[in-house]
C-alpha cells in the first residue's frame, strides 16, 4: 500500500519533470530560431560611447528582474528574458556585442537614476517611463513601447473596481518610488496606497487578501495575470500613457541617436515585432501593436 | 537646505516610524528573550530544549524569511496581522533569540555558590532566579544588550520591503523623486538612524557605569 504511494508520487513527479523539461527545450528552440544577427564589422566614431562600448565587446544594462514579459530573471540560465531584454539585445548586437557579452544589473523602479548617474550601468531597459522629471537626471532614448497604467484585482473582482475612481477607501498596493504610486497619492488620494520594493509582493499580498488592488502599468500586470491566471484579473482600462524609454545617461546625445536609429531600423525590418511576439506577446496573447514613433527632443 | 525643508513631513513621520518600530519590537524582544534565557538555565530538560530550539531556529534563520513567513505565510493559515504588527513582531522575535544568548551569558558569569546559597536558604529555582541571580547578571549584560539593541534598530530597515513606509523606506521614495540630491537624501536617512542609536550608545555606556559592580 504505502509502497504504491510512493511510486506514484514519484511518477507524478517525474510527469512533472519532463513536462518542464520539454517546455525549456521549446523555449530554447524558439530563441535560437529568433536570434538578431550580431553585427561582425562596426566603426564609430572615437571617443563616442558606441566606440567605448564597441571596442569593449561588452556593456551594462540595468533591466528588471521580477517583470514577466519584460525582464524576467530565468533561474536555469541566469540571465533575464522579456520584451525589454530583447531590445537591449537589439541595440547592443548593433555594436557588435553578443547577447552572451551583456551583463545584467537588476534594476528596481526606485535606484534606475542613481544606477545611470553613477554610471553603474551603460543604459537602463527596465519598462521605465519617459518623464520631465526623469529627463532632468538622464536622458532617454525612445519611446520603444506605450503602455498605461492599469489596475489587477482578485479573480472575479468581488469589489467591483473599475477605475481609478473606485479605488476610494481601498487597499491599492504598488512599489516605493514609482509613477504609478506617485500618480494614485497625487491623483487619487483616498486610495490607502500599500507600497513595497517589488511587484511580486504585491501579487503575494493580493492572493492573500492583504490588499484589494494592485496598480501599475499594464503591462507589468498582464505578466502578473499570466503567472496565475486562477487568482487575477486585469480591469483593463488604462488611465495614464506610459511611454517607455531606454535610459542613458544625461547629455550623451551620440548615444541617444544611435539607439534612436536602431530602434526605428528595428521598426522598419520586423525585429521588433518579432521581439515583441517571443516575449511580452506571447504571455498575454497579444499581436504585436504599432511601435510608437521615436521622440528625438 | 530646501530640500530637507520640502520632505520634513515625510522624513519625520518615517523616522517615528522606525522609532516606535525599534521601541516596540525591542520590548518584546527584552521580555521574550530574558524568559528564553531564564528557560535555558532551568532545570527541567524539555523546557531547555524548548529554548535552544527556539534559539537555533531564529538565529540561524535570515530576518527576510522570518518577515516573509510572517507577512505572506501567516495570512496563508488564516491568521494575518496588519503589515506594522506583523514587522514589530517579526524582528521582536528575531532579536529575542540574541537577547536570550546575552542575557545567557551573563546568568553563566554569575558565580554559581550565588545560586547554591540562594537555594541552600530555601528560596525556589524561580525566586532564586528573580531575586538573586537576574539582577546581577543584567549589569554584565548591558553592554552586549546595548550591541543587540543597536543592531535591531538597524534590522528594522529590511520593513522597508513590506510595505512600512519607515527611513529606509522613505530613501526609496525620495531617491527616485530626488536623483540630484542623493547625497543629501542619504543624509538626511542616516541622520534619522543616528538620531536613535547615538543617543542609545550614549546611555548604555552611562547606565554601564551606573550599575558597574567592582569584584
Amino acid at each position: 500500500m504505502r509502497f504504491t504511494r510512493y511510486a506514484a508520487a514519484l511518477a507524478a513527479f517525474g510527469v512533472v519533470l519532463a513536462g518542464c523539461s520539454s517546455e525549456a527545450g521549446n523555449q530554447a528552440e524558439k530563441q535560437a530560431d529568433n536570434t538578431v544577427a550580431v553585427e561582425t564589422e562596426t566603426s564609430f566614431e572615437a571617443g563616442t560611447t558606441m566606440a567605448k562600448l564597441s571596442e569593449a565587446g561588452t556593456m551594462t544594462v540595468g533591466t528588471k528582474f521580477d517583470q514577466p514579459g519584460f525582464g524576467l530573471l530565468n533561474p536555469n540560465t541566469q540571465a533575464p528574458e522579456g520584451f525589454d531584454v530583447e531590445i537591449a539585445k537589439l541595440i547592443a548586437a548593433k555594436l557588435g556585442i553578443a547577447p552572451d557579452k551583456i551583463q545584467w544589473k537588476e534594476t528596481v523602479s526606485a535606484n534606475r537614476e542613481p544606477f545611470l548617474m553613477n554610471g553603474q550601468v551603460d543604459m537602463v531597459v527596465a519598462t521605465y517611463t519617459i518623464n520631465d522629471d526623469r529627463k532632468q537626471k538622464i536622458d532617454f532614448a525612445g519611446p520603444y513601447y506605450e503602455a498605461g497604467q492599469d489596475i489587477m484585482v482578485a479573480k472575479g473582482n468581488p469589489l467591483g473596481i473599475k477605475g481609478p475612481e473606485d479605488l476610494a477607501g481601498k487597499r491599492v498596493c504598488s512599489v516605493e518610488g514609482s509613477t504609478p504610486a506617485e500618480n494614485i497619492r497625487t491623483k487619487y488620494p483616498q486610495a490607502q496606497l500599500i507600497l513595497f520594493d517589488v511587484y511580486s509582493k504585491c501579487a503575494d499580498a493580493l492572493t492573500n487578501g492583504q490588499v484589494d488592488a494592485v496598480t501599475t502599468d499594464n503591462v507589468i500586470l498582464t505578466g502578473l495575470v499570466a503567472g496565475n491566471p486562477e487568482g487575477f484579473e486585469l480591469v483593463g482600462n488604462p488611465f495614464t500613457k506610459e511611454p517607455y524609454g531606454i535610459g542613458v545617461p544625461k547629455g550623451d546625445d551620440a548615444f541617444r541617436n544611435f539607439i534612436n536609429d536602431t530602434l526605428e531600423e528595428a521598426y522598419a525590418d520586423g525585429d521588433w515585432a518579432a521581439a515583441w511576439d517571443r516575449t511580452a506577446g506571447a504571455i498575454s496573447g497579444q499581436k504585436a501593436p504599432e511601435p510608437p514613433a521615436v521622440d528625438r527632443y | 537646505m530646501q530640500f530637507f525643508i520640502d520632505n520634513f513631513p515625510l522624513l519625520r513621520s518615517a523616522f517615528l516610524t522606525t522609532l516606535s518600530l525599534s521601541l516596540l519590537a525591542g520590548l518584546l524582544a527584552l521580555v521574550l528573550g530574558t524568559v528564553l534565557a531564564a528557560l535555558r538555565v532551568s532545570p527541567v530538560p524539555p523546557l531547555r530544549g524548548l529554548a535552544t530550539f527556539y534559539v537555533e531556529t531564529f538565529r540561524n534563520t535570515p530576518l527576510t524569511v522570518v518577515f516573509f513567513f510572517l507577512i505572506f505565510g501567516l495570512p496563508q493559515i488564516d491568521f494575518a496581522v496588519g503589515f506594522f504588527t506583523g514587522s514589530v513582531i517579526a524582528v521582536g522575535l528575531y532579536t529575542a533569540a540574541f537577547v536570550a544568548e546575552a542575557v545567557r551569558s551573563g546568568i553563566n558569569a554569575v558565580p554559581p555558590g550565588q545560586a547554591e546559597a540562594s537555594r541552600a536558604l530555601g528560596l525556589s529555582f524561580g525566586q532564586s532566579l528573580r531575586e538573586v541571580v537576574l539582577p546581577q547578571a543584567f549589569r554584565t549584560v548591558v553592554p552586549p544588550l546595548g550591541n543587540v539593541w543597536i543592531a535591531m534598530v538597524k534590522n528594522t530597515s529590511i520593513a522597508a520591503g513590506f510595505a512600512v513606509t519607515e527611513l529606509t523606506a522613505s530613501l526609496q521614495r525620495l531617491s527616485n523623486a530626488n536623483a540630484g540630491e542623493l547625497v543629501l537624501v542619504l543624509l538626511a536617512v542616516v541622520l534619522g538612524y543616528m538620531l536613535i542609536t547615538v543617543p542609545s550608545a550614549f546611555a548604555v555606556s552611562r547606565l554601564e557605569r551606573r550599575v558597574a559592580i567592582l569584584r
